[in-house]
């Protein structure tokens, strides 16, 4: 029994290299390249994609490792969460390894990837905040051997996108030698969805704390101001600790600046206010925030 | 009935939680191997599930089959102006498209009423009912047809609040109200000394069946189907097509597959009728499986149900005065939303004595989902409210919530709101006592240092400075089969030859365990090991729908009786011979022994070659429909349980993990013990997801997320700890073997018991389900 469709024949290319699959692409340009396949059949089951043709990407052994280079890790695109997960990983990029972690149960974690989890742009793909918090960089392959590099944060928000024929290779990420924290509120016990994550990353060289908000726009949110402020509070030379109440101050500046007030009236009517629903999330946002903030400095 | 019922629990057997009184020691001989009544019998089916070989209706195939698509509306309420199907007939593959006007029989079915069109004609009343069907040899040439059909809506204005559905224009000829019962009991003017108020709002539980709808239909010579699907009422669903198909009952035969996954009436008449006309259009087998979203939007649906309440006590604490308004949103049809009624109004003040009870119910058309038949249907919407009441009282009293319970505990003797003495045991105080007696599980800041599962999972934002517990109680009861003067009977045949038995019950195993309990009633009266269950169809008699622990009784009484029938006629001719009476001799093991064990023989022998059959019923004793004031004899029998649940919230996040649910349930007589524990956990689990996370949310009467992603179900992390702290065999004499229906009633009663716990936890009303995170959000300590 088949549930192919009689009218499309499938063509499935396995390369070898990233190189070979940037000219499977170019030599099929209706085609798609799939990796873990975890959104992308999801898309085709329900019959809002139908690929033409389909270039695989789990053949390509270069983008399933990763290497060092010059104080950061070059992360193959083909990582999977659950090895991403791994204690070996936790040791070099902890917040990342947290987030693959959460990341859904053990099955979708065993096939999904770090850059189809890019790619797909999920405003609550669990990599994303951490990928954000570290100011990662993607190494795009493009026709004819050709590397580019943009930044994360550019492809999430659409600034850069994936030209025809292009594919994400390596995720360039910093190694900070330091505490990482990601965490999510989610509606169960079990693995589930985000409705709110954070993600707190510690760099003691240039002596800043960087924190991501996930899950509560398109895209990972930096409150940036908050990040200064609290690094300004830290001794980084002693014991980084930090009073809880400025844990908890920096857990609501951070919420407050990713969930907004509303833009009040000018004419000194009734002041506008969130929604329980938006005000129960901005309340998340910064218990998730102190607890991340805590824990990493902890 | 409990003649000869001896325990035959033997070496190996799981005896029964504590609760002792297995049943009183008979005469039985020990057994080799444990079989028969009382024990942990493992299901015949179970291997082949657990290793994924078992055929569900989505694995069947017939030689040149075709693939079906249904095109479903996509606006919960619009005027059809025009239907038109020429381009989708035209492309290439498709062999049959179906609309309304090519429904040769009646137009409309329905469980109770025949208000749902098979396919919408001139209007189109919830989001996702069936347009038209179409029939392709590829199953993506049949989803790309059905979506080639133009369909010209006028787009109307939906009804999605169930309070504006009375003065709204009618959503059917039938009118926006289906039922009403203004139940009236006691004394109006009676008033206590302490009175609570409380508006309780529960959500749209899905059945969610891990296995969507699937059926095959095949047509025949004769010119009738066989539909081939997953039904638990089998008979129905067949009467049902063959009105709609224009044919005769005998000539629409439907065969029933493995059932992946029923709580309450399952399939969808929605798929099975299209699946049939296309079978009797084509000529030729058809077949269809329905996504996820399809199964979202085709089947029933759980009430979703307002609740007002006003309880009056005096200052000791005993009930004085229920005042309710009830109001379930049964969607736009009626289906069996009366039932669902009956249920919640008779049980609106709970397994309490309450002298006087004024309740006013209602079911209403709307243009929200359709709701009908879930396990526990009215009784759990009630049960979350008037607990909730009975947590405010006690808190209003300054009372300890199980004590303010156990002052109104309803017994044996008492009456119900509906005028109906319980005469069947209800040993609501034992079992409260048993649960609040139980030790409570540790606290994690008793041991920080542990492997604690914190709200929010492993390696989660739970913090433990933020998790506060929470204790709570829920007592919950169901009435056991249909109520209201519904003829409840089951029909079974008993057929001994060679040392085998065979039983052939249109009883459905939906995973309640019926097949396995049908074995266990042979081996008990006959004495033989083997014992085969026959695949169900239509062409056997009806035992009739697989729900609220019809089959335990109906079914596995007229299995006895026909297994007490052939044993009758086994050892007539030997009683003859020996010249002593039938109930001198004893089966067991496959030998005939007398009383004396002087004489012997074995069952083979004793056979001789022939086959023995019989044929019995078992119809209970007959109910009443509830009159216009709600009273009336209306349940056959009633079955209660007691819940204490205990909670950990993080009350910054809001999010909760129920650590522990301790439960007390009044059974009757455990029939076979590892299957009455998972039945319980089932429900439990099942009702963790109706109070924490299972609700199928709507947006002007559009399904919004029909997928797990969206709707949540509870995973094993979820699942807390069942301690059964006692299961209580007092024996129902009405029903056989005493037994009660064990699945329904923890349903009914977690979701409850889970509200009160976080209540408890948060110092939050916590009055709608399922609980919100940002209704969980106590105060920082």
């Amino acid at each position: 029994m088949t549930t192919h469709a009689p009218q499309t024949a499938h063509t499935v290319t396995l390369p070898g290299s990233l190189d070979e699959a940037v000219a499977a692409l170019a030599a099929m340009p209706a085609a798609v390249p799939v990796a873990g396949g975890t959104d992308l059949m999801a898309a085709v089951n329900s019959g809002l994609l139908r690929p033409a043709a389909l270039v695989g990407l789990g053949r390509i052994s270069e983008i399933r490792g990763w290497q060092y280079q010059d104080g950061h890790a070059l992360l193959g695109a083909g990582l999977t969460h659950a090895r991403i997960g791994r204690p070996d990983f936790a040791a070099l990029i902890p917040g990342l390894a947290a987030a693959a972690r959460a990341a859904g149960p053990p099955q979708i974690r065993n096939a999904g990837t770090l850059g189809g989890n890019i790619v797909t742009s999920a405003p609550t793909g669990d990599t994303l905040p951490v990928l954000a918090a570290l100011e990662a960089t993607l190494v795009i392959a493009g026709p004819g051997g050709a590397r580019r590099e943009i930044p994360v944060s550019h492809l999430l928000a659409g600034v850069e996108m994936l030209r025809p024929g292009e594919l994400i290779g390596y995720v360039r990420v910093p190694l900070l030698h330091a505490p990482q924290t990601f965490l999510k509120a989610t509606g169960r016990t079990g693995p589930g969805r985000a409705t709110a994550s954070v993600a707190v990353v510690l760099n003691p060289a240039r002596r800043e704390v960087r924190c991501a908000v996930g899950a509560v726009a398109p895209m990972p949110l930096r409150p940036l101001e908050a990040e200064r402020w609290v690094a300004s509070l830290i001794d980084w030379d002693g014991e980084r600790g930090l009073a809880p109440e400025a844990c908890a101050a920096f857990g609501e500046y951070a919420a407050a600046a990713c969930i907004p007030d509303p833009p009040q009236p000018a004419d000194g009517t009734e002041p506008l206010t969130l929604p329980p629903a938006a005000l129960h999330l901005r309340r998340t946002v910064a218990a998730l925030a102190r607890r991340a903030l805590g824990r990493a400095l902890a | 009935m409990t003649a000869g019922m001896a325990d035959a629990a033997g070496a190996g057997a799981v005896p029964p939680a504590d609760g002792g009184g297995a049943g009183a020691p008979g005469p039985a001989p020990a057994e080799p191997a444990p079989h028969g009544i009382g024990v942990s019998l493992p299901p015949a089916d179970a291997p082949a599930k657990a290793l994924g070989v078992f055929p569900y209706a989505a694995d069947l195939w017939a030689e040149g089959l075709l693939w079906a698509a249904v095109l479903r509306s996509p606006h919960p309420h619009a005027r059809i102006v025009s239907i038109d199907t020429s381009a989708a007939a035209a492309m290439q593959g498709v062999r049959a498209v179906v609309t309304h006007a090519d429904v040769p029989g009646d137009a409309a079915h329905g469980r109770r009423v025949a208000d749902r069109p098979v396919f919408a004609s001139d209007l189109v009343r919830h989001h996702g009912e069936p347009i038209a069907a179409v029939a392709a040899d590829h199953p993506d040439t049949a989803r790309l047809a059905a979506a080639a059909i133009a369909v010209e809506y006028e787009v109307l204005e939906p009804v999605t609040d169930p309070e504006k559905a009375f003065a709204a224009e009618p959503l059917h000829p039938d009118g926006n109200l289906i039922r009403h019962i203004p139940l009236r009991f006691g004394d109006p003017e009676a008033a206590g000394e302490v009175i609570v108020e409380g508006l309780y709002r529960i959500g749209r539980q899905d059945p969610a069946p891990i296995g969507a709808e699937a059926g095959l239909a095949v047509p025949r010579p004769d010119g009738g189907v066989e539909i081939y699907t997953a039904s638990t009422d089998p008979h129905a669903d067949r009467d049902l097509a063959a009105a709609c198909f224009g044919l005769e009952p005998e000539r629409v035969k439907v065969v029933v597959t493995g059932v992946p996954g029923a709580m309450g009436e399952r399939e969808d008449p929605g798929m099975q009728l299209p699946l049939g006309l296309l079978a009797l259009r084509t000529g030729h087998p058809v077949k269809l499986t329905a996504t996820r979203e399809e199964s979202f939007l085709g089947h029933a649906h759980r009430h979703p149900t307002l609740l007002r309440y006003r309880h009056h006590a005096d200052a000791e604490g005993k009930l004085v005065k229920v005042e309710a308004q009830i109001l379930l949103d049964s969607g736009a049809y009626a289906d069996s939303s009366a039932d669902s009624l009956a249920a919640a109004v008779a049980f609106a003040c709970g397994p309490y004595v309450v002298p006087h009870a004024f309740v006013e119910g209602w079911a209403v058309r709307t243009n929200n989902p359709p709701s009908g038949h879930v396990r526990g249907e009215g009784a759990m919407q009630v049960c979350a409210a008037y607990e909730g009441q009975m947590d405010k009282l006690a808190a209003k009293l300054g009372l300890d919530p199980a004590e303010l319970r156990l002052r109104n505990a309803l017994a044996t003797g008492d009456l119900l709101p509906t005028g109906q003495t319980v005469t069947c045991p209800a040993p609501v105080a034992e079992l409260l006592r048993a649960v609040r007696d139980f030790p409570l599980p540790a606290l994690p800041k008793d041991d920080p240092e542990g492997d604690w599962l914190l709200p929010g999972g492993p390696e989660g934002a739970g913090e433990p400075g933020a998790v506060r517990r929470g204790v709570g109680y829920g007592v919950g009861m169901v009435h056991m089969l249909g109520a209201e003067g519904a003829d409840e009977v089951s029909t079974a045949t008993v057929k001994i030859h060679n040392n085998v038995a065979t039983v052939i019950c249109a009883a459905v195993e939906t995973g309640q365990g019926f097949s396995t309990l049908a074995r266990q009633i042979v081996q008990e009266v006959l004495g033989v090991e083997e014992v085969h269950v026959a695949p169900v169809d239509t062409d056997q008699p009806s035992a009739g729908p697989a729900a609220r622990g019809r089959h335990t009784w109906v079914s596995g009484g007229a299995v006895e009786r026909a297994a007490r029938m052939v044993r009758t006629q086994l050892l007539q001719p030997l009683a003859h011979k020996f010249g002593m009476s039938t109930e001198l001799l004893t089966i067991a093991d496959g030998k005939i022994t007398s009383y004396d064990g002087v004489l012997s023989t074995t069952v083979a022998e004793a056979l001789d070659g022939k086959e023995l059959w019989a044929t019995a019923q078992c119809r209970p004793h007959p109910t009443e429909p509830l009159d216009d004031t709600g009273q009336g004899d209306a349940f056959v029998g009633l079955a209660f349980c007691a819940i204490r649940a205990v909670v950990d919230v993080d009350i910054e996040l809001g999010s909760v993990r129920v650590v522990e649910m301790a439960v007390a349930q009044d059974v009757g007589r455990v029939l076979n013990p590892r299957q009455a524990t998972a039945r319980i956990e089932a429900g439990i689990t099942q009702g963790i997801g109706a109070a924490l996370t299972e609700n199928l949310r709507t947006s002007g009467g559009l399904v919004r997320r029909p997928d797990f992603t969206g709707y949540t179900l509870p995973t094993s992390l979820d699942a807390p700890t069942v301690r059964i702290v006692k299961l209580v065999e007092e024996r129902d004499v009405v029903a056989p073997f005493g037994a009660k229906a064990i699945s329904a009633v923890p349903v009914v009663t977690t979701p409850a018991a889970v509200a009160a716990a976080v209540r408890a936890a948060t110092g939050r009303p916590v009055n709608r389900l399922p609980i919100r995170p940002q209704s969980a959000v106590g105060a920082p300590a």
